[in-house]
């Protein structure tokens, strides 16, 4: 349990709104994790409680081995925090901006260049340019390197994809790969499911409580419905007949086809095929034209929605 | 540490757009303008004139009201009707109606009535117009019947002795320089970095909050002072006005002012979420200390109840403290009350702060 966390039961609430129910979870030394959840699921609440910011109403949570309430001033040295809100100072610049956060930590921006050089030079042109004018992957850039900057054992990104471009989003991750190979442990939350694939594990989170920890992969294949992809000329009658249908265990609406899943007991006495021409007989029957039936393999998303 | 976090206060204040201009304009617009525009001497009253006697009497009486230089004739109009015309679109604040055949019944040692209409939309001036209006007949008519050299009152006016407006007004201005940028640019600060975010990003790191809120006071403490000697300056440039008693009572009622009203910024901080809501606190409290501070009305004739209210309102003390410093030059002995009220203040802010927080945590 060098630099590993370590979560107990935890409980949080606001007034009426249970934000953490009882949760648990242990994140291993120099994993990257992700916490994978809708908006208002718990995370950045779980986030603040083991950042120090926040009292749990029940449990215990320990970062490195150490307690976030009895050695809240030792963790405070140990973590970078990066909120899902950029909050570095507009009014300074981003070289200022380093500066001061390394200060504060007591140590140089030289010591640690090391850490930070490869996320740093993508910013460095910029480094007279006040933070508030940034553009948004560089203003997520230099918050990265100023929750590194004192080389911290833990890191905490808080949704730190949300609201960037898609091609950010990717070489944000490709940063994240980078710094794991220094041994820090990441715990990065997102809301978005396709990202979960570029973590070591992840937990699937809904209403302040896991759904589901695990690889990516491990996760997809304890899906064990049968999965398939329609598409027909008139998507929205399609969802509703699809649900209609008496072989369907769930169908969601996924982008431009709808992810269709069978009961299992449909298959029992039945081959995937089979059970394929009865459904496109009977949507032939409800007037659908230019079908199109899939089968896919589950992602990260179907899995979720299968977690009721 | 502190060094750096200094450092970046300054430099924060330094690049606002605003901020600078208006905490150094602020004084200097306040000290220039305020003491003349806030003038309660009764200067300039628009007097109307409706005399049906245009006789040499009636006319001996106008002169003399118009000499008093209290008054400025706006209007000599041939009937009261028309006179009450200009009252009624505001050109006229008084009017003086001398009925027909004042000379002659005058002239028969009968009593004459002359009719004085104020307009009281101003009660001050509508007032204070006709009370001098009725002390300048009265006098007129003392004259008349030989008795003017009976007695005269010879007022004399300790510490200001030609009854200077500015000189009353300008260190109770000085109070309120150091009143705004104390309490209520801490309070804005404090609360913008709340509303940035920025304050999660330093709660992550080991600053103790101590050292944190110490980084948010000193850098207003020191514009205080130098904004307290602005305008000490502009005080003696432009209104001729040194203080009698010594600098060293005003630099050191000052901190501990400073002291009191930062607390009460952290305070407003804290119970705010941004910069609306402390906005709107401060000047909740602004407004009543100011009206309570007997910079603009004299505290002895506000009701008791306003009288004990102002016990608890610091900015009152510290006008009294500047009045009796620049025009009396009470020294630190004479004022031992008024440091014992200060230092009062300054620990219940701060401790009200602390209290404040401590419910946050």
């Amino acid at each position: 349990m060098e630099n590993g966390i370590n979560i107990e039961g935890v409980s949080k609430g606001y007034g009426k709104v249970q934000a953490l129910r009882g949760l648990s979870l242990t994140v291993r030394p120099g994993e990257l994790f992700g916490l994978i959840g809708p908006d208002g699921a718990g995370k950045t609440t779980l986030f603040r409680i083991l950042t120090t910011l926040l009292l749990a109403d029940q449990g215990r949570a320990t970062v490195c081995g150490r307690d976030v309430v009895q050695e809240m001033m030792r963790i405070r040295q140990l973590v970078g925090y990066m909120p899902g809100r950029f909050s570095l100072y507009p009014d300074l610049s981003v070289e200022e901006n380093l500066r001061f956060f390394a200060t504060v930590f007591q140590t140089t921006v030289e010591e640690n260049m090391d850490l930070i050089r490869d996320i740093y030079v993508q910013i460095e042109s910029f480094r007279k340019r006040r933070a508030g004018k940034l553009s948004g992957g560089m203003k997520q850039k230099l918050a990265l390197c100023c929750a590194m900057i004192h080389r911290p054992e833990v890191l905490f990104l808080d949704e730190p994809t949300t609201g960037v471009d898609p091609v950010s989003r990717v070489e944000f991750w490709d940063m994240l790969d980078q710094l794991k190979t220094q041994g820090i442990t990441i715990l990065v939350s997102t809301p978005y499911m396709d990202e979960a694939s570029r973590c070591d594990r992840i937990a699937l989170m809904r209403d302040g409580q896991l759904l589901s920890v695990g690889t990516p992969s491990a996760i997809r294949s304890s899906y064990t419905h049968s999965l398939w992809a329609v598409r027909s000329a008139a998507m929205y009658p399609l969802l509703k007949d699809l649900r209609a249908f008496p072989a369907t265990f769930s169908c969601f609406a996924f982008g431009d086809t709808h992810h269709l899943a069978f009961r299992e007991e449909a298959l029992k006495n039945k081959t995937e095929d089979q059970l394929k021409e009865e459904l496109t007989a009977y949507l032939v029957e409800k007037k659908h034209t230019d079908l199109l039936l899939t089968k896919i393999e589950p992602g990260i998303e179907d899995c979720f929605m299968s977690l009721r | 540490m502190l060094r750096y976090l200094l450092e970046k206060e300054f430099k924060q204040i330094r690049r606002d757009a605003i901020l600078p201009r208006i905490i150094f304009l602020l004084p200097v617009l306040q000290l220039l303008i305020l003491p003349f525009a806030a003038n309660f001497e009764m200067r300039n009253i628009n007097l109307g004139i409706v005399d049906q006697d245009q006789s040499l009497t009636s006319r001996r009486l106008t002169d003399k009201v118009l000499s008093s230089g209290y008054f400025r004739l706006s209007d000599v109009a041939p009937s009261y009707d028309e006179a009450l015309q200009r009252i009624e679109n505001n050109t006229t604040d008084i009017l003086l109606e001398i009925p027909s055949g004042f000379e002659r019944d005058l002239g028969r040692e009968a009593e004459v009535e002359v009719l004085i209409a104020a307009n009281a939309v101003n009660g001050t001036k509508g007032g204070m117009g006709s009370a001098y209006l009725t002390q300048i007949i009265e006098q007129f008519n003392a004259e008349r019947q030989g008795l003017a050299t009976v007695s005269r009152v010879m007022p004399r006016f300790l510490f200001n002795p030609h009854l200077n407006y500015k000189n009353y007004m300008v260190p109770g201005i000085l109070v309120f320089l150091i009143t705004i940028i104390s309490g209520f640019l801490t309070a804005l600060n404090i609360v913008s970095e709340k509303e940035r975010g920025t304050i999660e990003q330093i709660n992550v790191t080991p600053i103790p909050k101590a050292l944190f809120l110490l980084s948010k006071l000193i850098p207003f403490w020191i514009i205080g002072f130098i904004l307290l000697t602005i305008g000490i300056l502009i005080t003696w440039i432009v209104y001729g006005l040194t203080p009698l008693g010594s600098f060293g009572v005003i630099y050191l009622f000052s901190a501990i002012y400073v002291i009191a009203f930062t607390g009460m910024g952290l305070a407003i901080s804290s119970i705010s979420s941004n910069q609306q809501q402390a906005m709107y606190t401060a000047f909740f409290f602004l407004i009543i200390f100011a009206l309570l501070s007997g910079l603009f009305t004299p505290v002895s004739s506000m009701p008791p109840w306003a009288q004990t209210l102002t016990l608890f309102n610091p900015v009152r003390y510290f006008v009294e403290v500047m009045r009796m410093v620049y025009l009396k030059g009470s020294t630190l002995s004479d004022l031992s009350g008024y440091f014992g009220a200060v230092c009062l203040f300054a620990i219940a802010f701060n401790a009200l702060a602390v209290i404040s927080y401590r419910k946050k945590e």
